[in-house]
């Protein structure tokens, strides 16, 4: 087995050397003009953590407005827009960016190919999403407002009509947001047809789909999910600026136009998107759990259906962010009950993972914290959304911080956490070295600790009757230290992400070696030199198993006399 | 990785063609664009407060649907024809396509212009016209991307680049081809039939 990265590994000369500036421009040309996959993911994932940054900043900076009632750390203006740029940057330039770079990163790999099915698309999908971001950051100097100077979107990232109209939002900001997510749309679409097609035809030889890795299973379903996700969203944007530009009446109430049609479309594409977000997050759990608990994955068919059946049930309850717009009760009953039925098979994944973890000789590396710290929040996001589904409940506390505590526990509980696991398990892969596992786990404590103050409390204040979206509060309704002791954990968190910053900075030039496979794991990536050369394999693999490295090291006792 | 030892079964291995699976994946996002300006459509029928009617303004376009939906057909013999080879019957029949599609899209922009100049309905006029000049341009673009494609095709075949080994590819295109096609038959139907 070749265990070494390089056969002549200590015979190079390492003293590094001061680079010329044609060669900084040689190297920098390289990485514009790239098609690899291995590349272009880097490039996913360093754009989305440097954006994960920036609205980490505006959390800050809101959280700062409502640590104390009547602050003015923020002008009411800058307010909506810090919220709405955080909540549109986390979704689509963060979490998006962020898990379709591991997609890009690792399906090829895992499945044994040498690149993605078209890598000029996935270049081109790449630059698309991020132009898309510089347009609408670009809106805080050019997207010029009421009063003549740069504003930026300030309508939520929900952006419902008639907010949205020319008559109440003068200037361009809008058309800024809408713009620049229409671009970073066509982006995904071209990153999720070319998963669609990497996945499906470029398996290597023994790669049936029931062999598939669980993630490249995830990423298949999440793309194709992708498709009928994204698209309503560019659909309405086309429509939003219909009547913005042209002076059509799609959602103009004064024209008979309804607003509440924006609602439906929007919610169309908004909830399904959360899927979108979090089952390539339950992808990277299905890798870790199992190479952490030395176990094979528990009920892999089992789970390969609950995707699919997440995938299917999620397109059919949007209307659960609207109980408080009135529907009929049969309308009601059937968002309910849609709803809650997305339980089943979300229930069937966490009691695989229980049941993967049951018994196993569980190693506490940094992943693993993680994604153990993932399974107890999303089991809790899960309930409160449950209670959120039922519609009387709903009644009561939409729009309040209970609501913002749910889709937090989810995006950050869940997403953000496997995200985190994801970067620490295949960062010495991606780099050749491994992350400090001393500041790995200050940041893992750290950022558990903060999240639980964060976004416990919030519930709390929900049920006390916090609105969600207001700028400042009267001292005397009894929110002012749950608000202070939710923003002293947003600051917590903050600390935590800039130690994993950190992390990720020095552990490139001073971490451990890595060598091939430091977990000792069992998928095909694990078999190429870290990093991987261009070409991925020398020669193509051939698999007989899911686990392929499995059999490889335990020729004796091989996994395909087992699999059915 | 080197070769894994042992192999149990030498199954043969075929997986399905990367750019039919791409193509269709683009086509079923395509589609959900097309559900929710559809969806649109049908929603606001009769909800505009001013006139003009579609049944007062439009006249059902049936020479112009003859003529793009016989350019499928006229698509699938190209197919055929340079799948068996025979690149001059490709060429003619790819040329028809093309000159069928061009026909459809002149009847768009006649029909358009009697519109706005005699009728004045313009996309603000009110809210049949922003829902009819949304749909219809949205199938139209369509149709103008799929011209420019196979015009593409056309010259590249002119010049010698398309040969007998691109049919695949040439299949994949027709694919987009086909599928404007069967949209303008969901747009036929709700704009000139259900929604007149
Ligand atoms: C330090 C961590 C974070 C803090 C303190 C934080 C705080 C907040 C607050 C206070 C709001 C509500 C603003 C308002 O409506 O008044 C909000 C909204 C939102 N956040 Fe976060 N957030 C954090 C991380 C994240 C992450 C990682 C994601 C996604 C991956 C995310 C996604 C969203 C979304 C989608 C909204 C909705 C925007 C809205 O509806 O107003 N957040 N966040
Ligand atoms: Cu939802």
């Amino acid at each position: 087995m070749a265990d070494q990265t390089l056969p002549i590994a200590g015979s190079l000369d390492v003293t590094p050397q001061r680079l010329s500036r044609a060669q900084v421009l040689e190297w920098l040309h390289g990485w514009v003009v790239t098609v690899d996959h291995k590349r272009l993911g880097i490039l996913y994932v360093v754009y989305g953590i440097i954006f994960l940054l920036v609205a980490g900043a505006e959390a800050m900076a809101i959280r700062i407005q409502l640590a104390w009632p009547g602050m003015h750390f923020l002008s009411p203006e800058l307010y909506n827009e810090m919220f709405t740029m955080h909540g549109t940057t986390m979704v689509f330039l963060v979490g998006m960016t962020i898990l379709f770079g591991f997609a890009n990163y690792l399906v090829p790999l895992m499945i044994g190919a040498r690149d993605m099915a078209f890598p000029r698309l996935n270049a081109f999908s790449f630059w698309m999403t991020a132009f898309g971001g510089l347009l609408i950051y670009y809106s805080f100097i050019g997207g010029f407002g009421l009063y003549g100077m740069g504003a930026a979107p300030d309508v939520g990232w929900w952006a419902y009509a008639p907010l949205t109209a020319r008559a109440f939002s003068p200037g361009h900001a809008t058309d800024y947001w809408a713009l620049a997510l229409i671009v970073a749309g066509f982006g995904t679409l071209g990153t999720a047809i070319n998963i669609i097609a990497t996945a499906l035809s470029m398996r290597c030889r023994g790669m049936s789909l029931l062999r598939m890795p669980l993630f490249v299973w995830l990423m298949l379903v999440t793309s194709a999910l992708t498709l009928i996700t994204i698209t309503p969203l560019t659909a309405a944007q086309i429509m939003l600026l219909i009547d913005r530009y042209l002076g059509g009446h799609f959602f103009d109430t004064q024209a008979g136009g309804s607003a509440v049609v924006w609602m439906h479309f929007f919610w169309i594409f908004g909830h399904p998107e959360v899927y979108v977000l979090v089952m390539p997050a339950f992808g990277i759990a299905n890798e870790i759990i199992p190479v952490f608990s030395r176990k094979a994955i528990f009920g892999y068919p089992a789970m390969v259906a609950a995707s699919v059946g997440i995938a299917f049930v999620s397109m059919g309850v949007w209307a659960h962010h609207m109980f408080t717009v009135g529907m009929t009760s049969v309308g009601n009953a059937f968002f309910v009950l849609s709803t809650m039925l997305v339980g089943i098979p979300t229930g069937i994944k966490i009691f695989n993972w229980v049941a993967t973890i049951w018994g196993g000789k569980i190693r506490f590396a940094t992943p693993m914290l993680f994604c153990l710290g993932f399974l107890f929040q999303f089991l809790i996001a899960g309930l409160t959304g449950i209670m959120l589904s039922v519609a009387p409940w709903n009644w009561q506390l939409h729009n309040s911080y209970f609501v913002i505590a749910h889709f937090h526990y989810v995006l950050v509980g869940a997403i953000v956490f496997n995200i985190f696991a994801g970067i620490y398990y295949w960062y010495p892969k991606v780099t050749g070295r491994m992350l400090s596992e001393t500041l790995g786990k200050w940041h893992f404590w750290l950022f558990l600790i903060g999240f639980h103050i964060t976004f416990d409390t919030m519930h709390f204040v929900g049920f006390l009757g916090m609105p969600r979206s207001i700028y400042t509060y009267e001292p005397d309704r009894g929110w002012n230290h749950l608000n202070f002791i939710i923003s002293i954990g947003g600051m917590i968190q903050g600390i935590a992400v800039l130690i994993f910053a950190w992390n990720l900075v020095q552990s490139y030039f001073r971490g451990r070696k890595a060598g091939n496979d430091p977990w000792d794991a069992w998928t095909l990536e694990w078999s190429t030199p870290s990093p991987p050369p261009a070409y991925n394999f020398a020669t193509d693999p051939v698999v007989h198993s899911r686990r392929p490295l499995w059999d490889l090291k335990h020729p004796e006792d091989p996994d395909w006399k087992y699999e059915a | 990785m080197s070769a894994i030892p042992i192999s149990p079964v030498a199954e043969p291995w075929r997986l399905p063609s990367r750019g039919r699976v791409a193509m269709l994946a683009l086509i079923t996002g395509e589609s959900a664009i097309f559900t929710i300006f559809v969806v649109a459509y049908i929603f606001y029928i009769g909800k505009s407060l001013t006139g003009p009617t579609p049944l007062q303004v439009l006249d059902i376009p049936w020479f112009n649907t003859i003529c793009l939906l016989s350019s499928s057909v006229s698509i699938l013999i190209a197919e055929r024809q340079i799948e068996r080879g025979k690149m001059r019957g490709f060429m003619m029949w790819w040329a028809l396509t093309i000159a069928l599609g061009m026909i459809f899209i002149g009847g768009t922009a006649v029909e358009w212009h009697k519109l706005i100049y005699v009728d004045g309905l313009t996309i603000r006029t009110n809210l049949f016209g922003t829902t009819f000049y949304s749909l219809v341009g949205l199938h139209a673009t369509h149709v103008v991307v799929g011209l420019i494609g196979l015009s593409l095709i056309l010259i590249f075949t002119l010049t010698g680049h398309v040969k007998e080994q691109h049919s695949e590819r040439i299949q994949v295109f027709a694919l987009y081809w086909h599928f404007v096609d069967a949209v303008w038959v969901v747009v036929f139907t709700v704009v000139y039939i259900v929604g007149r």
